[in-house]
């Protein structure tokens, strides 16, 4: 198995854990949590494709890995934003009991 | 495959099954960073040190403590005895299986992976410096605009309106 | 340079080989990271032991009293005294305390301020890790500093140490960014993130004058503005709400006794030391001498005499400025540090591009200069500064 191979499988690996956490916990902070994973997951193929990939001199596998940290720290900011507004009008975090549209 | 690497897998995968699967939110955030960290030394390791950091700056510094934040906020003190997982746990867990094995069958099977042989090759700040001023301005000026966006957005979103001025 | 001032200056270097060099070649690179991390350690614990003796005498002298004066020779053996009672202390957790958090804390708050020293040339050839991002790893070893504080105050299940650890964690963002984007000017100007080329690019001296960033007009007011977020970010006085006592009795640790206080009183000044230490890397030329004539005296004397210097200013804040308020402490950071960092950028791009001379200093001056006394001004409208009327205290 070469290096890529592994590095390749670990970021497989924490995408599947975010992606199941994403889907069944029933805190609305753990699923953003999980999406940050699966975006991390990509931030590291990015960057062990950029390693062992046929052109590191040209930065693109770290320029993208750059851009998508910035995007998640911009996802994170205004997704915990709309859990603690939606916290504000039916007082749960809890996925389960968002069930109404009204405010 | 080296120790090393071997070692560091091991704990960014622990940590975040921690993170997915702990009852305590907080113990769940705490968890994250760990497997975050784990992350960041997985670059360091691949030789994208400026990543690496940048990683620990914004994930450990940021979003952790800013999840950890709203967890403060929200979470009422009496400790809940049902399930933390959805009612379509079960559903949830056999898609996320089936993307694993779907993922980990396309990269054994394909021929590019084994092909390749690795350089030493490293990173350093001032080639990201040039590639961001010149290659990449364009996207760097549309993420600060992102960041901007997204930073009043928080703001509007979150800010508790006072009662009768709203 | 004389060959035995040049040997008194890298004799540290040498002695680190020579044992190094005792071991086979496969361990001797281990060996040098070892030896590097013994020799932090030892020295930065032993500066932590000294400056409590110092600031406890020191506070004592501007309140006009005595200090510690009885262990020793005037007290100056006093940490031994302080460690010797830390240790032996009982060591309490509270029953409904997340018990492994709770011990976790203090240890990672050490280890990270620890880390930080990896990157600080304490003398010349005198550095752990000269990465190519150094200063970057020092900004990012530091935000695990909030997470330990933040683990010390969760955990230990106690409203006043949560509020504290709220309140440090609040502040320590806030300052990270003033903190952050006042250090940028010295890497645009050095071109470089690696702290030791940033101290190489200021050893060179005009006449006796040295190149340090701090003497010009963009580092002088980002070394001012490094200092105040700096003060804030180690929780010293007059940002140390978070501990304030006559509010919420010692914020974030106030559950812990015994050796785990001392920890995080360790970690808390080494954390202070090491910004400190950032603050004299890229603004007071590292480990350079002052003036051209006195570059004889060895490289790491330099270091540690600003250091020292350093820690004496802090001091000196401490005994004489009173507290903040918490509204006052975040109006400060967003409508004064943070407009004021980026016109520092501004006006070190300015200094950049103009040719060199007197008009140069003069428009960067003024660029700087403007912006502040407008914001102070702006800070101190609608407040009216009269005498107090003190309801309760008469």
């Amino acid at each position: 198995m070469s290096s890529l191979t592994s590095y390749l499988l670990v970021s497989a690996l924490i995408f599947s854990i975010g992606l199941a956490g994403a889907l069944t916990r029933r805190s609305a902070i753990l699923v953003l949590i999980g999406i940050e994973l699966m975006l991390n997951a990509a931030n590291l193929n990015f960057i062990a494709f950029w390693r062992y990939g046929p052109n590191p001199q040209a930065l693109t596998g770290v320029m993208f890995a750059i851009f998508s940290i910035g995007i998640a720290a911009a996802e994170a900011a205004v997704g915990l934003g709309i859990v603690l507004a939606v916290y504000r009008h039916s007082k749960t975090t809890e996925l389960d009991q968002m069930n109404s549209m009204k405010g | 495959m080296t120790a090393t690497f071997l070692i560091l897998a091991a704990i960014t995968i622990a940590g975040t099954v921690a993170a997915m699967a702990m009852r305590n939110l907080v113990h769940c955030v705490l968890a994250l960073t760990l497997g975050f960290a784990g992350l960041a030394a997985l670059y360091l390791q691949l030789g994208a040190q400026f990543v690496g950091l940048t990683q620990v700056l914004v994930y450990v510094g940021a979003v952790a403590i800013l999840a950890v934040f709203v967890i403060m906020m929200t979470q009422k003190p009496a400790q809940t005895t049902e399930s933390i997982f959805s009612s379509f746990w079960l559903t949830g867990s056999l898609i996320a299986a089936l993307v694993f094995a779907v993922l980990g069958w396309a990269i054994y099977s394909s021929r590019l992976t084994s092909a390749i042989v690795s350089p030493h090759v490293e990173a350093a700040v001032r080639p990201i410096g040039d590639a961001l001023m010149h290659r990449f301005v364009l996207p760097l000026e549309i993420m600060g605009l992102l960041l901007t966006a997204a930073l009043i957005g928080a703001v509007v979103v979150a800010i508790q309106e006072k009662r009768g001025s709203a | 340079m004389h060959s035995a001032i040049q040997q008194a200056d890298q004799i540290f270097v040498a002695l680190q080989h020579r044992v190094a060099g005792y071991l086979p070649v496969k361990f001797q690179s281990i060996a040098d990271v070892i030896l590097s991390v013994i020799a932090i350690v030892l020295v930065f614990a032993f500066l932590f032991a000294v400056t409590t003796v110092l600031e406890r005498k020191g506070l004592g002298r501007i309140q006009n009293r005595y200090g510690p004066n009885r262990v020793g020779p005037a007290g100056f053996f006093q940490p031994l005294a302080d460690g010797v009672k830390s240790l032996t202390k009982e060591d309490l957790v509270p029953r409904a305390a997340d018990q492994a958090v709770h011990f976790m804390a203090p240890v990672l708050l050490v280890i990270a301020a620890f880390l930080a020293y990896a990157v600080l040339p304490v003398g010349r050839n005198m550095v752990l890790a000269d990465l190519n991002a150094g200063v970057l790893f020092f900004f990012a070893v530091g935000t695990l500093v909030e997470l330990a504080v933040f683990m010390a105050g969760w955990s230990s299940r106690n409203k006043y140490s949560l509020l504290g650890a709220m309140r440090a964690i609040a502040q320590m963002i806030s300052y990270e960014v003033p903190l952050v984007l006042a250090s940028i000017v010295v890497i645009m100007a050095a071109g470089s993130l690696s702290t030791v080329s940033i101290v190489n690019m200021q050893t060179g001296y005009s006449g006796i004058w040295p190149h340090w960033f701090v003497l010009t007009p963009w580092g002088f007011a980002g070394f001012n503005l490094f200092m105040i977020a700096a003060t804030a970010e180690s929780n010293r006085s007059p940002f140390d709400l978070p501990e304030g006592e006559s509010e919420i009795i010692a914020g974030y640790y106030i559950e812990y006794s015994g050796f785990k206080f001392a920890l995080f009183f360790l970690g808390e000044y080494l954390g202070m030391f090491a910004t400190s230490g950032l603050a004299i890397t890229l603004f007071l030329g590292g480990w350079a001498a002052p003036f051209s004539f006195l570059t004889w005296i060895p490289s790491y004397l330099w270091f540690f005499a600003k250091l020292l210097l350093m820690i004496a200013i802090f001091i000196w804040i401490r005994g004489t400025l009173p507290r903040l308020r918490m509204d006052q402490l975040m109006n400060f950071a967003w409508q004064f540090m943070l407009p004021m960092t980026l016109i520092n950028v501004f006006a070190a791009g300015v200094w950049h591009f103009m040719p060199g001379g007197v008009i140069r200093w003069l428009v960067c001056a003024v660029l700087l200069i403007v912006p502040a006394v407008l914001l102070s001004r702006g800070l101190k409208q609608g407040k009216k500064f009269e005498a107090r009327t003190y309801r309760f205290a008469e």
